[in-house]
């Protein structure tokens, strides 16, 4: 597993501002590097699987720990 | 990727409804989606640049119960409505209309306006821009 790339710090925000700050920091990261997101919107979970089958971005891990959602990207 | 675009009507000029647009927005702009945004009435209003900042007050069915919430919601660092809208345009793909019959009845002029506005234009400009097939959200 390469290193993480950037990381979006989401905790504390609403719904859709996970999803927007990870599609800004996107736009930052080269094709096949690696972000991580944490969240604890707990909605992020279905909206993260969405935006990532709509964006053809990958999910490559997810876990919840103590109501922190993370989410490691691979940019596509 | 789902290009269909996503067109909005935004009549309401309360907070509480100037947010579920720009919410909506953001969320298309973060599929890539084309985002089209016309300003009706109060929702023009809002956008004046004198008052975009303002308290816009809630849709009247808020009640007390609902502002507390709301209110509490802003005290935990919730984005303004204005906010919200801006990071989606920095996105892409979002583009802010005024209609023009509403900057008649307001009496305002594009220069009143807020920078978040990308222009003016009429209802048949907005049928042609959105496209057949667009869905068009009224709010």
């Amino acid at each position: 597993m390469s290193d993480i790339h950037t990381t979006v710090d989401a905790k504390g925000l609403s719904c859709p501002m996970p999803i927007v700050k990870t599609a800004q920091a996107v736009k930052t990261v080269p094709a096949g590097e690696l972000i991580e997101v944490l969240a604890t919107d707990p909605g992020s979970v279905k909206d993260f699987a969405a935006w990532t089958r709509s964006t053809g971005n990958a999910i490559v891990e997810q876990s919840e720990d103590g109501g922190v959602y993370r989410f490691l990207i691979k940019r596509a | 990727m789902d290009d269909k675009p996503l067109a909005i009507v935004l009549f309401s000029g309360t907070d509480d409804k100037l947010n579920a647009a720009a919410v909506m927005a953001s969320g298309a702009a973060a599929l890539g989606r084309p985002v089209h945004i016309f300003l009706q009435y109060w929702g023009l209003d809002a956008f004046r640049s004198d008052r975009i900042k303002n308290d816009h007050g809630l849709a009247a069915e808020a009640g007390a119960e609902g502002k507390a919430a709301v209110d509490a919601l802003q005290a935990e660092g919730q984005a303004p409505w204005y906010v919200t809208l801006a990071m989606a345009k920095e996105l892409g793909g979002v583009d802010i209309q005024a209609c023009s019959l509403s900057m008649d009845v307001l009496k305002i002029t594009e220069d009143d306006l807020d920078d978040l506005v990308d222009g003016t234009e009429g209802v048949t400009a907005f049928y042609l821009a959105v496209g057949d097939d667009s869905q068009i959200l009224f709010i």
